[in-house]
Parts: structure tokens; C-alpha cells; sequence
């Protein structure tokens, strides 16, 4: 679903945003994209959407090389990645349903087709009584579900979220999450960013970690962070101890 | 399925930015309205000038003994053979006798007899030819003396100091309103895509989520084209109207008493109606397609 071969991105020719990344996620899978701000979470994510390019390698995104698509088709590529945002990213003036209809006709769905999948895509994500709602009308947890919503109403193959729950307090952050989750259960294969480690620790899935740009972990069912937090001693001491694990393996 | 889509997503972002749109309105409105008044004087005083710059011509003057057979030999070589010669009216001595003495009956009775000759008058094609059309009928020698075309032709004038002064005049008027004409053009468009360009950031946002969704630029784009078109239209109507009261209280009144309002060449006004209208629709829908392309490189 998504591969990327060694990719670097260089911003105005001095910050390594993103340094030699290569990675592969299959179809149907849940990761799990964590590190601190700044490590390179978002452009990896903007580099997916094509809303960057990659200063050198290559990236492979539902099948397509992006490096090789003009850019009229680039929108036909985004219609198969659905986008979560932390800002959610809401037309404001526009009702709920509206929001999602107007993704749905921007990929010359008739009126029928959205007649028939805004209801349903509202049902999976429980916003049916908030149809005519405005954004500013809505909590922050309904404006992130109605956002999710908006991502999945096409059913793309390949659903992207940044910080989904960075506004969101923890018991709304649960919801969004059990969303995202039941979506992946339909078979979407789903690439989360997030700092929220209580979440990540939950669910135990694959958890790949950025610093400065490069991977420095990739786990099948990890943890938000390597190890608990330790003295310097006691940490460099684990530190070892982990990566001789590592090796085995 | 398609058009009305567009149509009702323009309507309503008019609806929903109903401050922005409305100056941008205004500002289609007030060029139309000043670009109306403008054209038309414009034509106008270029039509005068022209009027005044056709007033320039050429005196061929015929010896006295000229036989009528070299009357028609010089009117054939003007006429024929002679570059820049835009048009020749024949005045005979009889005729140039008649004129004169009306004017001056005491001094032509004084004379006795009649000491003019048969005369040419010739209009260049282009005002500013007149020179050169001198030179062709009375060429200069090598000696800086003027010989003539044409053995019958005592001399070739024209009335120098008029003339060097009407061309000069006439270009400055025709120059300075071109000048003024293309300035207030540019502001006009300046003035309007700049009011499109501030509608539009306050809605880059929108354009934003829109190329996130995977819409096309040209999905983006229609609603921003037709809302153009309407804001264009409106404002260019109104402009009309307020230009048509303006026509039937004020210029339709003096129309007898200056020639300038009435000029030939002025546009009519069904004409300066239509090039408005198409004007102010064309900017405003290009203006708000082609400063949309900022916005949508996401």
C-alpha cells in the first residue's frame, strides 16, 4: 500500500526534514507513526498526499509512483487517501452533511450516490442527529468525527491521520481512536501520527518512531516509547540491552 | 448535473461572502462608470482633432496661361501619378475670383481685372504627409531650390505655419488622452483583481480542504468563474444604468449646442453599452479564475 525506498526531504536546502526513509506498510495494516514534534511525522504524511515532493527517492502510494504522476492526477490519487487533521479542516460554512457531500461530488459522485452514502457514513461515526449542525455548533470530538467521516465517505483504500486526538481530551481521544480502529476492521489500511502514548500503549499495534527524521524503531506490536523513563545511567544501561535484543531477533 | 452544482455552489459563497463580493462589485461598478464617461471623450476630441487635422492641405498654384489640356494633365498626375494624395478639389480662376471679391469687394474692384490662378487644393491621405507630399509635386534640386512636377505648376505652398501647429497640437491631444486612456485601464484592473484577490485569501482556507478531498483545480475553480460572471454582470448593469440616466439628463440636452458631443465618430452608445458589459464581465470572471492559481498549488 505504501513504500517508501530511501527518501530525503530537504527544506530550502538545509533542514533535513525527512532523511533516508525507507519503509514498507501492507494493505490492511494499523500503524502507528510516533516521535516528537519535529521528527518528521507531518512532512512524511505531506509527502504521502503529494502535497510535497521528495528531495531524492522513491515513494509508492496505493500502487502509483508518485515521483511519475503529473500533477492533473494528482487530485484522482487523493480520492483514494482518506485525511484526518488535528485542525480538522472543516468548511466552515457549510453544514455536516454538506462537508461530507461536498467530498463526494468533488469526485463527480451524482446525487443519488450521496444521497445514499452521507446517511450511512454519519451512522458509522454517530453524528445522524447533528445532519445540519455548523462546525462552530459542534464539540471537538463531533468535529473530528465528522472530519473522519469526510475522509472514509468514498471508501479509500488508505486512510492517513495527523495527531487526530492532539485537540481532544482522553476520553474523546478513545472514541476517535475505536473509530479509526473499526474502520481499519472494514479492511482500510490505516497510518495514525500521533503523540498520544497512553493510546499507542493501548492498542499495541505496529509503532514505527522517527527522530530527526530517520526511523529508529519499528515494532509489530510496540509501545509509544522504548523503555520507561530512567536515569541517564540506568537508561543507556537498558539502551544496550535492547538493541543486543534487537539483534537476535 | 454538473453546471447547476456550480452554479448553486457560486450563489451561495456570493450568499455566505456577501461584504467581498459586494466591493468587489462596487469596484467593477465605478471602472465601468469611468471608463463609460471616458470613452466617449476620448473619441470625441480625437474626433475633433482629426476633424482639424483634415483641414490641412496643399495649394497648387497653375501659371496664368495654363490651357485647359494642362489643367487636366495636372489633375491627372495628382490624381494618378502622385504619392499621398488623399483628395484634389479643382478651383478655377473664375471661381477663386468669385470667392475673393466677396470677401474683399473694394480691393478686387480697385484691381480691374483677375490676377488669380486656376488652383488645386490637395488634402494629403495622412495629416502628417503634408511634407512629404510638397516634396513629391515640387521636389527639392540639388541647390536647395524647389523645381515643380509639372511645367504647367507655377508654385506649390502650404500654409506652413497653420499647418506645423494644428499636426503638433492635434498629436498632443491625441497622445496625452491615449496615455490617460491606458492609465486608467491599468487602474481599473489593478483596482478589481485586487479586490478579487482579497475575497479569495479570506477563502484559501476553503480552496485548501477542497484540493485535500481530491478536487480537481477546474471543480475549484467554476463556482470562483461564475461568481465572477455575476459580480461582473451586476456591477456592469448597474454601471449602464447609472451611464444612461447620466446620457438622458445631461448630454442629450447640449447635444445641439456642441459639436463636440455630437463628433461623427463618437460610439454609439448601444456599442459602449455591450464593450462595457463584456469588459466588466470578462475581467471579473479572469480575475477571480487566474488569482485562484495561487491558491491552488497545494
Amino acid at each position: 500500500m505504501i513504500r517508501l525506498d530511501n527518501v530525503t526531504k530537504i527544506y530550502k536546502g538545509e533542514t533535513r526534514a525527512v532523511d533516508g526513509v525507507s519503509l514498507n506498510i501492507e494493505k490492511g495494516e494499523f500503524v502507528f507513526l510516533v516521535g516528537q514534534s519535529g521528527s518528521g511525522k507531518s512532512t512524511m504524511l505531506r509527502l504521502l498526499t503529494a502535497e510535497d515532493a521528495p528531495t531524492s527517492g522513491e515513494i509508492h502510494v496505493a500502487g502509483k509512483d508518485l515521483g511519475r504522476l503529473s500533477s492533473w492526477k494528482v487530485p484522482y490519487l487523493r480520492r483514494n487517501i482518506g485525511s484526518v487533521f488535528q485542525d480538522f479542516k472543516l468548511l466552515p460554512n457549510r453544514t455536516v452533511h454538506d462537508n461530507i457531500a461536498y467530498a463526494l461530488s468533488a469526485t463527480g459522485a451524482t446525487r443519488k450516490e450521496i444521497r445514499a452514502k452521507v446517511p450511512d457514513v454519519l451512522r458509522l461515526t454517530g453524528l445522524s442527529t447533528k445532519l445540519h449542525n455548523y462546525p462552530d455548533q459542534l464539540s471537538g470530538g463531533e468535529k473530528q468525527r465528522v472530519s473522519v467521516a469526510r475522509a472514509f465517505v468514498n471508501h479509500p483504500p488508505l486512510l492517513l491521520a495527523d495527531e487526530p486526538t492532539g485537540n481532544l481530551d482522553p476520553h474523546t481521544s478513545l472514541g476517535i481512536m475505536q473509530l479509526l480502529y473499526r474502520i481499519y476492521r472494514t479492511g482500510t489500511t490505516v497510518l495514525v501520527a500521533t503523540h498520544d502514548s497512553h493510546m499507542v500503549d493501548r492498542m499495541r499495534r505496529r509503532v514505527i518512531e522517527l527522530r530527526g527524521g530517520r526511523i529508529i524503531r519499528d515494532e509489530a506490536s510496540g509501545l509509544y516509547a522504548q523503555r520507561e523513563q530512567t536515569t541517564d545511567e540506568f537508561g543507556d544501561l537498558l539502551d544496550n540491552a535492547y538493541h543486543d535484543l534487537g539483534r537476535s531477533d | 448535473m454538473r453546471f447547476t452544482f456550480f452554479l448553486r455552489e457560486a450563489t451561495r459563497s456570493l450568499r455566505r461572502n456577501a461584504v467581498p463580493s459586494f466591493a468587489a462589485m462596487a469596484s467593477v461598478l465605478v471602472t465601468m462608470l469611468v471608463l463609460g464617461v471616458f470613452i466617449p471623450m476620448v473619441q470625441a476630441t480625437t474626433g475633433a482633432a482629426n476633424e482639424v487635422r483634415a483641414k490641412v492641405l496643399v495649394d497648387v498654384f497653375l501659371k496664368a496661361d495654363a490651357t485647359d489640356a494642362a489643367v487636366e494633365r495636372v489633375r491627372k498626375t495628382l490624381t494618378q501619378d502622385t504619392k499621398y494624395v488623399g483628395n484634389v478639389t479643382y478651383v478655377s480662376k473664375a471661381e477663386a475670383y468669385a470667392r475673393e471679391k466677396k470677401q474683399n469687394p473694394e480691393a478686387y474692384a480697385l484691381l480691374g481685372s483677375n490676377p488669380l490662378p486656376d488652383t488645386f487644393r490637395v488634402t494629403p491621405d495622412k495629416a502628417g504627409n503634408v511634407g512629404k507630399l510638397r516634396d513629391e509635386l515640387a521636389p527639392l534640386t540639388a541647390s536647395g531650390e524647389r523645381t515643380v512636377a509639372d511645367p504647367a505648376i507655377d508654385e506649390v505652398k502650404n500654409r506652413r505655419d497653420e499647418t506645423t501647429k494644428i499636426l503638433s497640437a492635434t498629436k498632443i491631444v491625441k497622445l496625452s488622452m491615449a496615455f490617460l486612456a491606458l492609465l486608467l485601464v491599468l487602474a481599473s484592473i489593478l483596482l478589481i483583481s485586487n479586490t478579487i484577490r482579497l475575497s479569495l485569501f479570506a477563502r484559501r482556507r476553503e480552496v485548501e480542504v477542497m484540493k485535500l478531498v481530491g478536487a480537481t483545480d477546474w471543480f475549484i475553480r467554476w463556482p470562483f468563474v461564475i461568481e465572477g460572471i455575476i459580480v461582473g454582470a451586476i456591477g456592469g448593469v448597474m454601471a449602464i444604468g447609472l451611464l444612461l440616466v447620466g446620457k438622458v439628463a445631461f448630454i442629450d440636452p447640449l447635444k445641439s449646442d456642441f459639436s463636440l458631443i455630437a463628433a461623427p465618430e463618437t460610439l454609439n452608445f448601444g456599442v459602449l453599452i455591450a464593450v462595457l458589459l463584456v469588459a466588466s464581465v470578462a475581467v471579473s470572471a479572469a480575475g477571480s479564475g487566474l488569482s485562484l492559481r495561487r491558491f491552488l498549488r497545494v
